[in-house]
C-alpha cells in the first residue's frame, strides 16, 4: 500500500522559498502569478496492515514539525 | 565541571565547543555519540554543537532531536541540567520540543556567515551571568537556516518571562523580532543561532563569548 503526504507549510508562516520561486516565475515574464507556496511530498510505501493512525502518528511524530506545518493523508491504495 | 558534548553525524562545530570547554574549565568534555542512550555519570552541563547533522534532511536538527541521545539530554534538562544548543544545536532543540518555536529557512535565502551584534537581553540566566543587561557583544554567525519563528503568544509569552537571552541588534536573517537566542521555562535551556564558542580567544578576532563560559563554570561548577 502506497501514501502521500504532503506537507505546507501553515498560513501566515513566511516562505522565503516560495517568494523567490514566485519572483523568478515573474521574471520569466508569467503574469497573473499572485503567491506560491513551497511544501513537500512524501511517499511511503507501506505494508498493508498500515492504520490511518500509525501513518498520522508518523507525521507528527518526525514527517512533519506541526509548529510550522501542516500536512495532509492521500492513501493510493495497492499498486 | 563535568561537561558532555553530543556527537550527530554532520556536527561539525563539535570540536570548537569541546576546546572552549576545555580552556575555560580546564577538563576535557566526554565526547558523547548519538546512538549512545546514556550520558556518563555525573554530567553537569551538554552542548549540543553547530553542524549539519543528518546533512538537514527533512528539516535543520529533525533527524537529530529523535536520535537515541536525546531522551537522556531531555530527562537531564528536565532535572535542571544545563544545556546549550548552539546554531544547529539551536534548531535540535526545538525540534525535540525542548525549546519552543521553529528556526526556518533565512530570509534572504542566502547562506550568512559573518560576526553580528548581539544584545545581551537577559543577564540573569545561568548561561549569560558573566554580562551586563543591554550590553552589546559579537558573536559569529554562520547558518543557513536561522530565521526564528513563533506565534504571537509564544513570542509574548517568550518577551514577557524574560527569556529572549539574546538579540539581533542589525538584520540577519529575517527573525521574529530579531531574536537571536531563547530560554526554556526553567531557565536551564539555552538556544542560541551565534557561536559563542568561535569567540574565545584572541585569534578569534573577538572574546565575547568567553564570558559566556566563564560565568556558566562559576554558577555550575
Amino acid at each position: 500500500m502506497k501514501a502521500r503526504v504532503f506537507i505546507t507549510l501553515k498560513p501566515g508562516v513566511l516562505d522565503p522559498q516560495g517568494k523567490a520561486i514566485h519572483h523568478a516565475l515573474e521574471g520569466l515574464g508569467f503574469a497573473g502569478v499572485n503567491d506560491v507556496r513551497a511544501g513537500k511530498l512524501i511517499e511511503l510505501d507501506l505494508a498493508e496492515e498500515t492504520s490511518d493512525a500509525d501513518i498520522e502518528a508518523m507525521c507528527r511524530k518526525l514527517l512533519a514539525n506541526t509548529v510550522i506545518e501542516n500536512f495532509r493523508i492521500e492513501r493510493l491504495g495497492a499498486a | 565541571m563535568n561537561s558532555a558534548v553530543i556527537v550527530f553525524p554532520g556536527s561539525n562545530c563539535d570540536r570548537d565547543v569541546a576546546v572552549a570547554l576545555e580552556q575555560v574549565t580546564g577538563r576535557k568534555p566526554a565526547m558523547v555519540w548519538h546512538k549512545d542512550s546514556e550520558l556518563p555519570e555525573r554530567t553537569d552541563f551538554i552542548a549540543l554543537p553547530g553542524g549539519f547533522s543528518y546533512g538537514d534532511y527533512l528539516r535543520s536538527g529533525a533527524m537529530a532531536a529523535r536520535s537515541p541521545i536525546m531522551r537522556a539530554v531531555a530527562d537531564a534538562a528536565g532535572r535542571g541540567v544545563p544545556v546549550i544548543g548552539i546554531c544547529n544545536g539551536f534548531q535540535v532543540l526545538t525540534e525535540a520540543g525542548l525549546l519552543p518555536g521553529a528556526l526556518m529557512r533565512n530570509a534572504g535565502l542566502s547562506f550568512v556567515c559573518r560576526p553580528v551584534a548581539l544584545k545581551v537581553e537577559n543577564s540573569q540566566s545561568l548561561f549569560t551571568c558573566g554580562y551586563d543587561a543591554g550590553e552589546t557583544v559579537h558573536f559569529p554567525v554562520a547558518h543557513h537556516d536561522g530565521n526564528y519563528q513563533a506565534d504571537a503568544a509564544t513570542l509574548d509569552r517568550l518577551e514577557g518571562q524574560g527569556r529572549v537571552a539574546f538579540r539581533y541588534q542589525e538584520e540577519v536573517n529575517g527573525s521574529a523580532r530579531g531574536i537571536a537566542g531563547i530560554l526554556n521555562d526553567a531557565g536551564n535551556v539555552l538556544g542560541l543561532m551565534p557561536h559563542p564558542e568561535r569567540a574565545i580567544e584572541p585569534a578569534h578576532g573577538c572574546t565575547d563569548g568567553r564570558c559566556l563560559f566563564e560565568g556558566l563554570l562559576e554558577t555550575v561548577a
